[in-house]
């Protein structure tokens, strides 16, 4: 279970026993004032124009659950159900164009709220108000770096799902002849582009059940040893598959870079250019006794 | 956990139903190889289409019986791996080189029946 | 990066045949919970598998433990293989493709450190083994 860290240095600070008991009573408190502490820190929320893009009573209902976890939080000492809650949460608000900044800064304001009513109630009590600062703010912390990971990193999924929707309208695969697909690469290859397109190709190959891919490279901006090597990963997987590969658009600099990386460009069915490679296809296809699996390279 | 095998004329047909421990894994090599040897079989299939992982003890294990099957004079097509499998496969570096895999039981069908010569490369 | 938060974690004794299906099976479970990709799960999977099979293999029982793992760019998951065997005598040798001193086919390690983004081995023949694999959802 996460823990929520405290410090615990026995000479000058309290004992975890100690620290334990000084966050009861902080929860009991904070519960107890739940209603005007909820009411200041969306005065101040207001104030800040934060979650401008959210009616007043969203606001308040958002901010009375996030007002309870936090303490819920600071309770039990452990982050799960926070950060349970952080993931729902952002899955609500990042669509109605919350921002980052935003959330941080509600958290944050949280905190400071609830700072200040533990130093107003303990201000008289001197050394106990050290303690239960000492007590309050490693937890604070931890709850705050967890609302604000849990935000960006659902932020940053929602990013990454568009653009990889991006990606897959940019380059189809496609079936032109029956078992036949052909999968042309324009552009730049990242490794994640690169993974991205072997996925699509496997799973195009599997729903067409097709037996011979096309793989024209013509296109590709940059040939460098990861994409070639991943274009030879390619070609395996799509073997295990019981698809062949041919792999057209090979210029000469390509071919030598191949052959540099220590690619056995025997292994590989390369044709000059796309429609070479698609006769070359359909040639293969149109057999009634498959060829063995050296392949023929033109 | 038992693969099931069946006999469908000259071929047989084992489908692998839920996750192999390794034991399993083996005594399916075992299983085939003897029914193999028992019913002069020509081919097998063996579709792992339920195995979500591939590893280095599966794929030797496939080899085996590719290898051994044809010493008993029958050729071995593996079906059904998953475009996931085979990708990690392919990443990891066991490309099963010289054993033929095909798409589905029908492919794997179509590919034995084809009666092709079998050269040391398949 | 430093690793801001992390939860526990899980771990799964290897002692049989059966566990390194387990560990495999739990490996994918938590890798899809923390939200990888099934195809990156599945590489996950793959590794714990060949991890797993070596603590049989080597040390006759270990452990598989699982950390998830996070940082501002995103997150990760740990994989952690222990055991207390005889440890592995020569590294190098161990890391080529093809080398295995059982007779199988020599591609577990070489090959978990193709597919994970960190990878590394404390071994100290007597005192066991601990392999460490590390995949980000980068």
């Amino acid at each position: 279970m996460a823990m929520i860290q405290t410090d615990a240095q026995p000479q000058t600070k309290p004992t975890q026993e100690k620290t334990a008991k000084l966050l009861r009573e902080l929860v009991a408190h904070l519960r107890q004032n739940r209603t005007q502490l909820r009411e200041e820190w969306l005065r101040r929320i207001f104030q800040a124009q934060l979650l401008t893009a959210m009616t007043r009573e969203e606001t308040f209902a958002e901010a009375t659950s996030v007002y309870d976890s936090y303490v819920e939080a600071l309770e039990t000492r452990t982050l799960e159900a926070l950060q349970a809650y952080a993931q729902k949460l952002s899955e609500r608000i990042i669509p109605r164009g919350v921002e980052t900044n935003e959330v941080v800064g509600i958290v944050l304001l949280l905190r400071d709220v609830l700072a200040r009513s533990l130093f107003a109630k303990y201000q008289t009590e001197g050394h106990l108000l050290n303690d239960v600062l000492d007590a309050y703010e490693p937890a604070a912390n931890s709850i705050a770096i967890t609302v604000a990971v849990g935000f960006v990193r659902e932020r940053e999924r929602v990013i990454r799902e568009q653009q990889e929707a991006i990606r897959e309208l940019s380059t189809p695969v496609l079936q032109v002849r029956e078992r036949l697909l052909i999968l042309p690469i324009i552009g730049l290859i990242d490794p994640q582009r690169a993974r991205q397109l072997t996925e699509q190709l496997l799973r195009g190959i599997r729903a067409n059940r097709a037996k011979l891919v096309v793989i024209d490279i013509t296109g590709v901006a940059a040939m460098d040893a990861s994409v070639a090597n991943h274009l030879v990963l390619t070609v395996e997987s799509a073997r295990l598959l019981g698809a062949k590969v041919i792999v057209t658009g090979l210029s000469p600099e390509i071919a030598q870079t191949l052959v540099n990386i220590g690619v056995d460009l025997g292994k590989m069915n390369t044709v000059g250019d796309l429609q070479g490679g698609i006769e070359e296809a359909e040639r293969l296809l149109g057999y009634t006794v498959v060829l063995s699996s050296e392949g023929a390279q033109a | 956990m038992e693969v099931p095998i069946l006999k469908q004329g000259a071929f047989l047909i084992a489908t692998v139903q839920s996750a192999l421990t390794d034991a399993d894994l083996t005594g399916l090599r075992d299983a085939i190889v003897e029914r193999v040897g028992r019913h002069r079989s020509r081919g097998v299939i063996l579709d792992v289409t339920a195995l979500d992982v591939m590893d280095s003890f599966a794929t030797g294990t496939l080899r085996d019986i590719a290898h051994m099957t044809r010493l008993r004079g029958a050729q071995t097509v593996i079906v059904g791996i998953q475009p996931d499998v085979a990708y990690a496969m392919a990443h990891m570096g066991l490309t099963m080189e010289g054993i033929t895999a095909a798409l589905d039981l029908e492919e794997g069908l179509a590919h034995l029946s084809q009666g092709r010569p079998m050269s040391p490369h398949e | 990066m430093t690793e801001l938060l992390t939860t526990g974690e899980t771990r799964v004794r290897i002692d049989s045949d059966r566990a390194i299906v387990d560990a495999r099976q739990r490996g994918r479970a938590i890798a899809l919970k923390l939200g990888f990709s099934p195809g990156s799960a599945t590489l996950v999977a793959t590794s714990i598998s060949e991890l797993a099979r070596n603590i049989l293999l080597y040390a006759g029982e270990g452990e598989i433990g699982l950390q998830p793992l996070e940082r501002l760019e995103g997150f990760g998951l740990a994989i952690h293989a222990r055991d207390q065997g005889p440890g592995i005598a020569d590294l190098d040798r161990a890391l080529e493709d093809g080398y295995s001193t059982s007779g199988r086919l020599g591609l577990g390690l070489p090959g978990v450190r193709r597919l994970m983004d960190e990878f590394e081995i404390n071994t100290n023949g007597g005192a066991g083994t601990t392999v460490r694999a590390v995949k980000w959802n980068r």
